[in-house]
């Protein structure tokens, strides 16, 4: 059983989004969290101090671990913003203006 | 013309909210149903996106008909034009003037523009977020919330990881531990810390609330279904992993709380899903200078708060579950209705919806009591080298030197001298682990702004817009 079939989704067309120059795939509505979660990606972000991985953990905007750079802009919550065609998404260290 | 209908702005489309909108709705109001979600539904009716094209999306959900009531009502409201639903939008404040209200909104999921819409009263049903407890390794990535790990498999069919194992304590383990196991996901075990013995001294409280015993019943007899092994009074001592975690070390709990020693046990998996029972969303409500009641709002026997013109509804007033939420969102919706267009409130009109209330809140607090009857020591297994706070990366040993070398006797003052809780989640997140390892009494935070706001927007006046 997956997730998809469980709920019989018929999905629209999936598309790319890249993530750090990798293509990924992803599904319409999914949330980058969610992309990013169905291809294996766990962490996207390097915190400020100890630069260590974080990725999702609360999942509703609340905790603002999922920080990632999406179209040049940083700080984005992965688990509030959808997937869209084309997006570049970048992992983010520290506090995603330090480069 | 007609005579204008006064607006209620309803904050959350969650159970409560929902159903307060559809009360207030039916009885000569309009109303601005106001979510920061795409689709209304809140945590509990959380929808596959629609670009999923779920079929059966009840497939991952119970009480699907009460769903479907529901989204019948608010859309039959939303025809007439009753109501209207601003999705999208992320409440930062709520502004008293006088007279009125506005509800400044930040636009979209990047929430970079803001807009304001006028209101005569405000109900809000904010629901809450979850809490977790520290421990090492809990900052590893595949470490989510058990209400994230169900929010990315509700509404973006997506499964954190393959293997998972779902620890804390609580009641909603149980439908996510179900939840992830029925999408395919290998559930290793549900450690759940409190024991049977616990929770057979609440049979009273049970007894009482025979839907719930049922409830329980059936997620017991699919965890069952899905050979979830449950390992009760016993916790997650440890994840372990480098750049996610790879497995995790469990363990038996003494009558005291303690491990027992010896009881340890290693489980592999790719995913901890993890929680220790919920939280209020009171922001709204602080800067609205809201009584607080414990950590939720304050409310009256007909869900108002101690601010004139201002309701509250659901888990924004203490944790108790989607059937409560449900109870106290038609209650207020009903008072709120009534006061707005200058009746006054019957509550023989809302009588069934009261008792519910009542026995359920009653319910909720015996359960609590049963929970709390069984110690976890978990400040004991929280190493000087554990992050407590997440955003700001402060090592418990931090706290307890301010606490002890330094002398810090409260909350505040171990923020200021470690800066635990001032990061991006304004302690959200740490303050219960602060808290607890610090010794102190959690004291709910003050925060003016529900969400961070960009510069722009706080320099430049709002003016509402033209009435939705
Ligand atoms: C992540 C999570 C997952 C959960 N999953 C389950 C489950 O699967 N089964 C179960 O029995 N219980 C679940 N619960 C418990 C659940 O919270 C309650 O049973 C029920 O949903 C509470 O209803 P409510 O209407 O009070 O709040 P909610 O359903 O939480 O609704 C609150 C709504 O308010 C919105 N909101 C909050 N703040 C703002 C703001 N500032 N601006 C705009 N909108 C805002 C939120 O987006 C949300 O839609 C979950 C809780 C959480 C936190
Ligand atoms: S995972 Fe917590 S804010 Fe996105």
């Amino acid at each position: 059983m997956n997730p998809l079939r469980l709920v019989r989704a018929r999905p629209g067309a999936p598309f790319t989004v890249t993530f750090d120059d990798r293509a990924l795939e992803a599904l319409p509505g999914q949330t980058l969290a969610a992309a990013l979660w169905s291809s294996g990606v766990t962490a996207w972000r390097t915190t400020r101090g100890a630069g260590r991985a974080r990725g999702v953990f609360c999942g509703i905007g609340v905790c603002f671990d999922c920080l990632v750079t999406v179209d040049g802009l940083p700080n984005q919550r992965a688990c509030l913003v959808p997937a869209t065609p084309g997006a570049v998404v970048r992992s983010q260290a520290g506090s995603g203006h330090d480069e | 013309m007609s005579e204008r209908r006064p607006v209620l702005a309803v904050i959350g489309a969650g159970p409560a909210g929902l159903a307060a909108a559809l009360a207030a709705a039916a009885r000569g109001v309009r109303v601005v149903l106001t979510d920061s979600a795409a689709e209304a539904g809140g945590q509990f009716y959380r929808q596959p996106a629609r670009g999923l094209g779920a079929r059966r999306p009840r497939a991952l959900h119970h009480q699907w008909r009460t769903w479907e009531r529901l989204r019948a009502g608010l859309d039959t409201h939303l025809g007439a034009g009753r109501a209207t639903h601003l999705s999208d939008r992320h409440v930062w404040c709520v502004e008293r003037q006088s007279g009125s209200f506005l509800v400044h909104t930040l636009l979209g999921p990047r929430q970079t523009d803001s807009v304001a819409v006028r209101a005569d009263a405000v109900l809000l049903a904010t629901g809450g977020y979850e809490k977790v407890l520290p421990f090492p390794g809990w900052t590893l990535p595949g470490v989510v919330t058990a209400g994230g790990a169900q929010a990315l498999l509700k509404g973006g069919l997506s499964l954190p990881g393959r293997t998972a194992v779902v620890a804390g304590t609580g009641p909603l383990l149980l439908p996510v531990a179900t939840g992830l196991a029925a999408a395919g996901a290998h559930v290793v075990a549900l450690v759940e810390s409190a024991g049977p013995r616990g929770l057979a001294h609440s049979a009273r409280a049970w007894a009482a609330a025979p839907a719930k015993l049922a409830e329980g019943a059936a997620l017991a007899a699919r965890l069952a279904l899905h050979r979830v092994p449950v390992m009760a009074r016993h916790v997650v001592l440890e994840a372990h992993g480098v750049d996610r975690v790879e497995s995790v070390t469990v363990a038996a709990l003494n009558a005291d709380g303690r491990p027992a020693p010896g009881g340890e046990r290693r489980l592999s998996c790719d995913t901890l899903a993890v929680g220790h029972g919920l939280l209020p969303h009171t922001d709204l409500a602080d800067g609205l200078g809201c009584r607080l009641d414990g950590p939720g709002v304050w409310v009256d026997a007909e869900q108002r708060t101690d601010v004139p013109g201002v309701w509250a509804a659901g888990e924004t007033t203490g944790i108790g579950g989607a059937a409560l939420s449900l109870a106290e969102g038609h209650i207020a919706g009903r008072s709120a209705a009534a006061r707005l267009t200058g009746r006054v409130p019957d509550p023989a009109g809302w009588a069934p919806a009261a008792r519910t209330r009542d026995r359920l809140r009653a319910f909720f607090s015996a359960l609590d009591d049963a929970y709390a009857a069984q110690p976890v020591r978990w400040t004991e297994q929280v190493t000087d080298e554990t992050v407590v706070c997440r955003c700001e990366e402060v090592p418990a040993g931090a706290v307890r030197e301010a606490v002890g070398a330094l002398g810090a006797g409260d909350l505040r003052t171990v923020k200021l001298l470690t800066r635990a809780g001032m990061g991006w989640c304004q302690g959200r997140m740490c303050e219960p682990g602060v808290a607890g390892v610090a010794g102190c009494a959690p004291t709910p935070a003050r925060r003016l702004l529900a969400r961070p706001v960009p510069l722009g927007v706080l320099a430049a006046p709002a003016e509402p817009q033209a009435e939705p």
